[in-house]
């Protein structure tokens, strides 16, 4: 293999699995540190540059960090990552204090942004402490979109939300709520904006016309709107048994939502396997914890109405079948169809986008699906005006998602109003390595590794949790907890860097080090060499780290970063330095400096 | 700060024939300087052990004082240990082995330890065979003691504490082993586990004196320019006498070698040696053609290193001494005192 180049930003990035797999790639392990430090305002404004909604993911995160966690491929589950974020925005402070104060001195270019959601609100935050005068549309009497209308209050209670919100919109937006866009070329185009960023989300929930579908007429509800409506108090009540259809995490906050306003007997009914149900684990957990069974393999198959009303619905039984691509066929079992009682249906089936509005007349082309034909860099559409993000731009996704859109989306927007080219003249990420070494068995950071399995959050009762949506359910952890739960992080952003002049090939690394991820050995191509290591290396999406070639043997190091504790061991055992540990930070190309 | 080493380990490491992981064979951080030879050699013991499936109760490591002697800390940690005086690890050793011969016996020792304090005791467990691996982590200095040379700094040796050429002829120790009749000598680096993990394996294996003089830089004090037991010098003058593979009984030997490339030196337990790329005029179970060999190299400047002497019908001490199966220290009074009417019988046959 050829000696692995350090100077490249991409190869230490991966190495911090967490942030490489966040799509904002927020510096986990950096804020985690400071969690550990009870410094909590710097770790929120750490997340707040990344995320800008430390306190909202902190709670409803889909959480991609935590599954790509080394952690968990050395032990059982990987650190609380999310959980731990929560901590900070929960005991941060008065952190208004930190951020960018309007008003900023104005450029002279307008930018709308249509909808009011995570995209946009990243958008009008990267962009306002540049002088934009930015212009945010939404339907709704308030922004925050999906957040707002989506996420019950029993997981993310509506003074976070609005907290996070005000930050942003504080910054001088230029608000038009109770404004639903119907005409892009009338309300929009025709006003002169000169950028536009569209990040309507995929507002439209999915209905299942089904035998009865009719009839059944209002007690068959479309679970987005479903949520929507509650939140804004238009439902409160709903039948004693409900059925929600659906395996995803909408079909958890119905199902849960429902259990809050009237429903006794609620189940979820899946026409997949359990193990193929979208919904993250966690939240189907919170939902089996307050009594709502999960009935798998049964697709529904018709709405039975009785006396002109909702009496249940019928299902068929099916098991799954996988050919060789994985791909899955659901076969019926010849058992026979089931009736299940319900006053109440609530599909949440899938969403989708909802474009009508945009005329076919303004240079945005569409494809596939209906959705608009983007960059998949710059977000900006085949109007060079005009961008996309979040939900908008492919599909459902999930937050962060949407606030890496924004980001991403602001650059380009900030490029493009300078007359600059959005792809060729990018700003490369920003990266920084720091020498951590204090003394001969002392770093800048904690290199201990902590033994502790991973702490569980606490909740509120659930008897209390169930007689009212707005009693948040998780209580977050005590910042007693939160400093074990963050001892568990193994600070992968400390990395290890090998300097190959001064090796003197002792071997000490090789014996000191816990997980046996370093060899001397004579080079080979990538596939022969993870057969020929300390310990097996089966885990090809981690790289392996190849020195040049050692001039006393002719051997190279191989280190396979896969399971690599960053404890320093082979740093602090090298007596000549060539193990250095170093602090590495890759922040993520935006629009300007906002701290 | 880090004196413990994190608990978890590679979650895919091997198991071996008895289900241990490399994990159960290791000991204690070390607290030696950082980049120490003896480190590496505490590692190759723990493979070695690991690859052989040793069961940790059955091996017992004993050691005198020294840089060399701490080690026995830092591997084996659910062995039998013996930390014992200054120069007495052989005689230690002799009496446990005589108590029971049942264990694996691993004798650790350094240079001062063997070559000046514990010089009378290493000849005479020599020359009684005691069935041992006896491991010298030989760095030519007194790294306990701020690294003044020690008696196997070779001649014209320059260290960092004496910073002049050393005037004494240096103790070979493998010369000397040969001369009092070891059974089994071998000289290592422990920069080089691909050869010495294959000798201690081989030591396990022989019956009798398994004495592996391994040459173990001093990061410290005798890694300079000048040393000739520094890194920089012993790979560069290290000529080996073969390149090792060790074989255990069970196995088929699936490797074809040029005929005069490679031999075989099938040890008492059944297990094999391969010896390949085997240098031409020499036949390490030939003692007079060993000791012409080590003396060609020492007067040459080369360091010769590998499995050297193998006696193939050693027999360990208590073969010569015809002491029974049965290791001493289980024997009760019903067998060791067999009762007046015994006596009786005895004592008849005598009048």
């Amino acid at each position: 293999m050829r000696p692995t180049n350090i100077q490249e930003p991409e190869y230490f990035h991966k190495v911090v699995d967490c942030q490489h797999a966040c799509p904002a790639h927020t510096p986990v392990p950096e804020y985690i540190r400071l969690i550990a430090a009870e410094r909590y305002a710097e770790a929120y404004m750490i997340n707040w540059e990344s995320n800008v909604f430390p306190g909202i993911l902190g709670r409803t995160c889909d959480r991609p960090c935590e599954p790509a966690c080394r952690r968990g491929r050395v032990e059982e589950k990987p650190v609380a990552i999310c959980r731990l974020k929560r901590v900070a925005a929960d005991n941060k402070g008065d952190v208004k204090q930190y951020m960018p104060k309007g008003p900023f001195k104005p450029n002279g270019k307008k930018i709308a942004l249509i909808g009011g959601g995570p995209a946009s609100l990243t958008v009008a935050r990267d962009l306002a402490p540049l002088g934009y005068e930015i212009h945010l549309y939404d339907e709704w009497y308030k922004g925050g979109g999906m957040m707002r209308t989506q996420i019950p209050s029993f997981r993310l209670p509506e003074e976070v939300l609005d907290e996070e919100v005000g930050y942003v919109i504080g910054l001088g937006i230029h608000t038009h709520f109770k404004h639903r866009v119907e005409s892009m070329k009338e309300e929009i185009l025709a006003k002169g904006y000169d950028a536009v960023f569209v990040g309507t989300g995929a507002p439209k929930g999915r209905d299942l016309k089904l035998p009865g579908r009719e009839e059944a007429g209002k007690n068959v509800h479309i679970g987005v709107e479903f949520l929507a409506n509650v939140a804004f108090e238009h439902i409160h009540k709903i039948g004693k048994k409900v059925i929600v259809l659906g395996g995803g995490n909408t079909a958890m906050d119905c199902c849960r939502t429902s259990r809050r306003i009237g429903g006794e007997d609620v189940k979820v009914i899946v026409r997949s396997p359990f193990k193929d149900m979208k919904a993250s684990p966690w939240e189907i957990e919170d939902a089996q914890a307050e009594d709502i069974p999960i009935l798998n393999n049964m697709p529904p198959k018709e709405y039975v109405i009785k006396d002109g009303k909702l009496a249940g619905m019928i299902f068929g039984k099916v098991r799954a079948e996988y050919d060789e691509n994985g791909k899955r066929k659901l076969i019926p079992t010849g058992e026979p169809d089931e009736f299940v009682e319900a006053d109440d249906v609530i599909i949440a089936i899938g969403q989708d986008n909802y474009f009508p509005w945009i005329e076919r007349d303004l240079g945005i082309e569409f494809g596939k699906w209906d959705m608009p034909v983007l960059h998949k860099t710059t977000y900006q559409s085949t109007n060079p005006k005009v961008f996309f993000g979040g939900d908008a731009a492919f599909g459902p996704a999930n937050i962060i998602t949407a606030a890496a859109h924004g980001h991403q989306a602001a650059v380009s927007i900030h490029l493009f109003l300078q007359g600059k080219d959005v792809l060729a003249d990018r700003p490369a990420p920003k990266t920084n390595l720091l020498r951590q070494k204090m003394g001969i068995h002392e770093w800048m950071y904690d290199n201990d590794v902590a033994p502790d399995k991973r702490y569980k959050v606490a909740h509120t009762d659930k008897r209390k949790a169930l007689k009212n949506r707005k009693v948040e359910v998780e209580l977050g952890f005590t910042t007693e907890e939160a400093f074990k739960e963050a001892e568990r992080c193994l600070n992968c952003d400390v990395q290890t860097v090998f300097n190959t002049s001064r090796c003197i090939e002792c071997d000490a690394c090789v014996d000191i080090c816990p997980t046996s991820c370093i060899t001397f050995t004579t080079n080979g191509d990538e596939a022969d060499l993870r057969t020929r290591l300390s310990a097996p290396a089966l885990n090809t999406s981690q790289d392996l780290y190849v020195s040049d070639l050692l001039p006393a043997t002719k051997r190279v190091m191989v280190k396979d970063e896969d399971v690599c504790l960053h404890c320093g061991l082979c740093a602090e055992r090298c007596p000549t330095a060539a193990w250095d540990m170093q602090k590495y930070l890759y922040s993520v190309t935006k629009a300007g400096a906002v701290l | 700060m880090t004196y413990i080493k994190p608990i978890f380990r590679h979650p895919l490491l091997p198991k071996n024939k008895v289900g241990f992981t490399k994990k159960d064979y290791e000991g204690a951080i070390s607290t030696l300087c950082a980049g120490c030879g003896h480190d590496s050699i505490s590692a190759a013991i723990i493979q070695a052990c690991f690859e052989m499936s040793v069961e940790p109760h059955k091996l017992a490591k004993i050691s005198g004082i020294g840089c060399s002697s701490k080690t026995p800390t830092y591997f084996l940690g659910n062995s039998h240990g013996f930390n014992s005086v200054h120069g007495r690890m052989p005689s230690v050793t002799t009496g446990a082995n005589m108590a029971n011969r049942d264990l694996i016996y691993l004798g650790v020792s350094g240079d001062g330890d063997t070559a000046s304090i514990g010089m009378g005791q290493f000849v005479h467990a020599v020359r009684r065979n005691v069935n041992m691996v006896y491991i010298v982590m030989n760095n030519g200095c007194y790294g306990l003691t701020k690294g003044q040379d020690s008696a196997t700094a070779d001649f014209g040796s320059i260290s960092k504490a004496s910073k002049t050429p050393s005037p004494f002829q240096g103790i070979d120790l493998v010369g000397l082993a040969m001369e009092m009749g070891a059974t089994f000598v071998a000289r290592s680096f422990s920069g080089d586990k691909s050869q010495l993990v294959p000798l201690i394996k081989a030591g396990m294996s022989h019956p009798g004196f398994a004495f592996i003089d391994c040459i173990s830089p001093c990061v410290t004090f005798n890694n300079n320019k000048g040393s000739t037991k520094s890194y920089s010098y012993v790979r560069a003058h290290n000529e080996a006498t073969s390149l090792l593979d060790f074989v255990p009984e069970e196995k088929e030997i699936t490797m074809e070698y040029e005929e005069g490339a490679s031999k075989e030196v099938v040890l008492h337990d059944g297990s094999v040696l391969l010896l390949k790329k085997l240098a031409p005029e020499w036949d390490p179970s030939d003692r007079l053609s060993a000791f012409s060999k080590v003396q060609e190299a020492k007067a040459s400047g080369e360091i010769l290193t590998g499995l050297l002497y193998i006696d193939l019908e050693s027999k360990e001490l208590h073969d010569l001494f015809g002491t029974t199966d049965t290791p001493l220290n289980t024997l009760r009074e019903k067998e060791l005192c067999p009762g007046s009417e015994a006596l009786e019988v005895i004592n008849a046959g005598r009048r």
